[in-house]
């Protein structure tokens, strides 16, 4: 009888009290997860048929170029958001470390963004960078500079700053276009309050002493950074690095408000994946296609990350 | 030759400032084109040109719903996997957080398949059933559970209390600050999510306020002061819950980033 009731508690009980959360996990995280590689080897019929249709999805992804052009989007918008958004907030942190008056006041006002809807973000920036009227245009005005199209600018940016210089690059020399730098902006202006709080709580877990002992070695300000505080954050700088390209490469509502529909921006030039992914599924019906852009946009987050991990992480110090 | 402790606060002062306006223009510019030509009856009209009401309301329901399935199951789970032995613990575990790794578009898809197969395809189940457990809630629980000391655990079995009394009386209300971390963080997504329920939803009875926002985005997108007044009404619930919480929530954030 004991032992029983023993078993029950042992090993039925703890199963219920994780059932709920156990089969939300399996039927919407787990299956979808593997049936996603299972239905990128399908054509998907209107029907819901699905035939087996070994790699071809791939093939044509590689031979896709509107597939190829929204990855170099993301590539761009990639490494332009993500130091950005570690530069900015570390200086913003390390100006806000220690006692300062207004210290939360700062803190509330940078966190705001982070906390808005990106949708309701995308349709407020859509306005400040519209090109008749817009205050962004009316700012630059005030300089001599402008108007810009922003958000309807296809042409690269390297382009735009050379070619009165003479030079024109193209291709993908010409950069980004403007209207691709203008989400990465919103992006990052979006972001900096949470990445600056995360680097605040890094170095505030510094202890004091390093600094009182590298003062006693004559350290001056930027030697102490160099030597103390650089080393001792970097779990957090690496932990923002590793968050903020994976959630970079998602970036979805930004694109979906702010330059599409009809979709992709000027010339698709602000189309980036999970926008792609989303268009190819959802506009076309294209299931399996837009499933193996799923399976590759994980095997690069799952790369990304562990090649992170090998190169950033190696030169992680824990105390 | 070192810059006067005073002068360098000015100096921080006048940086963290500018950075400070810099934050805050795009809200400031969003209420000011939101009142001009019509004033307040911007708001009115945007209002009621689109039904923002039942957008309102579905976003209620759907956030409400979400939340109270995450603090449950959450809890729940957290709770076994903290403080219970059984086999397959650790496996089943480590199953859970490698869910976390993997970003909603890659999974979007098949489960859009899965909803069509349950006809769940633009019904409130849709919305809310998917999202209401949390593998990060259930994480950042179970790192609170643990930490409270075993010895209270039997001196509450002594006095007769069982495993759910435990939970119940005991670990609940000792976990209170995490438990609002939880239901801020998951306010916060639910209120804020919208490729899942742009995508799960059809029917203009069925949207949610990120959705009817974006919609409404198509149609006025030329009238600025009423997109702006929208604009301004869908983010104010969430604003005023920062403004009244925003120790709690910033601290949330910060935790969030701390890995043990």
């Amino acid at each position: 009888m004991r032992s029983r009731v023993k078993r029950w508690t042992r090993s039925v009980a703890p199963l219920l009290y994780i059932l709920p959360a156990l089969a939300v996990v399996a039927v919407f995280r787990i299956v979808p997860i593997l049936s996603s590689f299972a239905v990128s080897f399908t054509r998907y019929d209107i029907g819901g048929l699905h035939r087996i249709s070994g790699l071809e999805n791939y093939a044509r992804m590689l031979g896709d170029p509107r597939f190829w052009s929204s990855a170099l989007n993301t590539v761009y918008f990639v490494l332009g958001v993500v130091p950005a958004g570690i530069v900015i907030p570390l200086a913003l942190a390390m100006l806000l470390r220690g006692k300062l008056a207004g210290k939360s006041f700062y803190r509330t006002i940078y966190f705001l963004p982070v906390v808005t809807s990106a949708v309701a973000v995308s349709v407020v920036w859509t306005w400040l960078f519209n090109p008749e009227g817009g205050p962004i245009n009316s700012v630059l005005m005030l300089f001599g500079a402008g108007p810009l199209m922003w958000l309807r600018e296809p042409r690269g940016v390297f382009d735009m700053l050379l070619s009165p210089l003479g030079v024109h690059p193209s291709g993908m020399l010409a950069g980004p276009s403007l209207a691709l730098v203008a989400l990465m902006i919103v992006s990052v202006w979006k972001s900096i309050g949470y990445n600056t709080v995360l680097f605040l709580a890094g170095l505030e877990n510094i202890p004091g002493e390093y600094y009182e002992a590298a003062r006693m070695d004559g350290a001056g300000g930027w030697s102490s950074f160099r030597h103390v505080t650089w080393p001792l954050l970097s779990p957090t700088t690496y932990y923002v690095l590793v968050m903020s390209t994976i959630t970079s490469f998602q970036t979805f509502a930004l694109v979906y408000v702010m330059t599409a529909p009809p979709g992709g921006g000027p010339l698709g030039t602000t189309n980036l994946l999970v926008f792609y992914l989303y268009q190819k599924a959802f506009d076309r019906f294209d299931i399996g296609y837009a499933s193996a852009i799923s399976v590759f946009l994980f095997a690069i987050l799952l790369g990304l990350t562990v090649l992170q991990r090998r190169f950033a992480g190696r030169k992680v110090v824990y105390e | 030759m070192r810059a006067s402790p005073a002068a360098r606060r000015i100096g921080k002062h006048a940086i963290l400032l500018a950075g400070a306006v810099v934050m805050m223009l795009p809200f400031v510019w969003m209420i000011a084109t939101s009142l001009e030509k019509g004033g307040l009856r911007n708001y009115v009209e945007a209002w009621s040109q689109v039904p923002f009401g039942t957008y309102f309301l579905n976003t209620l329901v759907v956030t409400l719903l979400t939340v109270a399935g995450v603090v449950v199951s959450s809890a729940l789970a957290a709770y076994a996997f903290a403080t219970m032995e059984f086999r397959g613990r650790g496996m089943l575990f480590l199953l859970f957080l490698s869910t976390m790794m993997v970003p909603q578009p890659v999974y979007l898809v098949p489960s859009y398949i899965i909803l069509a197969r349950l006809h769940w395809i633009d019904t409130f189940a849709a919305l809310i059933i998917p999202w209401t457990t949390n593998v990060f809630s259930i994480f950042l629980l179970r790192q609170h559970f643990r930490s409270i000391p075993r010895s209270l655990y039997e001196a509450a079995v002594l006095d007769g209390c069982s495993t759910f009394g435990y939970l119940w009386r005991v670990v609940l209300p000792l976990s209170r600050s995490a438990l609002v971390t939880v239901i801020l963080f998951d306010v916060i997504s639910s209120w804020n999510s919208f490729m899942w329920p742009l995508v799960v939803t059809n029917s203009e009875s069925m949207r949610v306020l990120q959705v009817g926002l974006s919609y409404f985005n198509q149609e006025a997108s030329s009238n600025f002061p009423l997109l702006m007044a929208a604009s301004t009404f869908c983010t104010l619930p969430l604003l005023v819950l920062f403004v009244l919480s925003q120790k709690q929530i910033v601290s949330s954030y910060a935790r969030s980033g701390l890995k043990d």
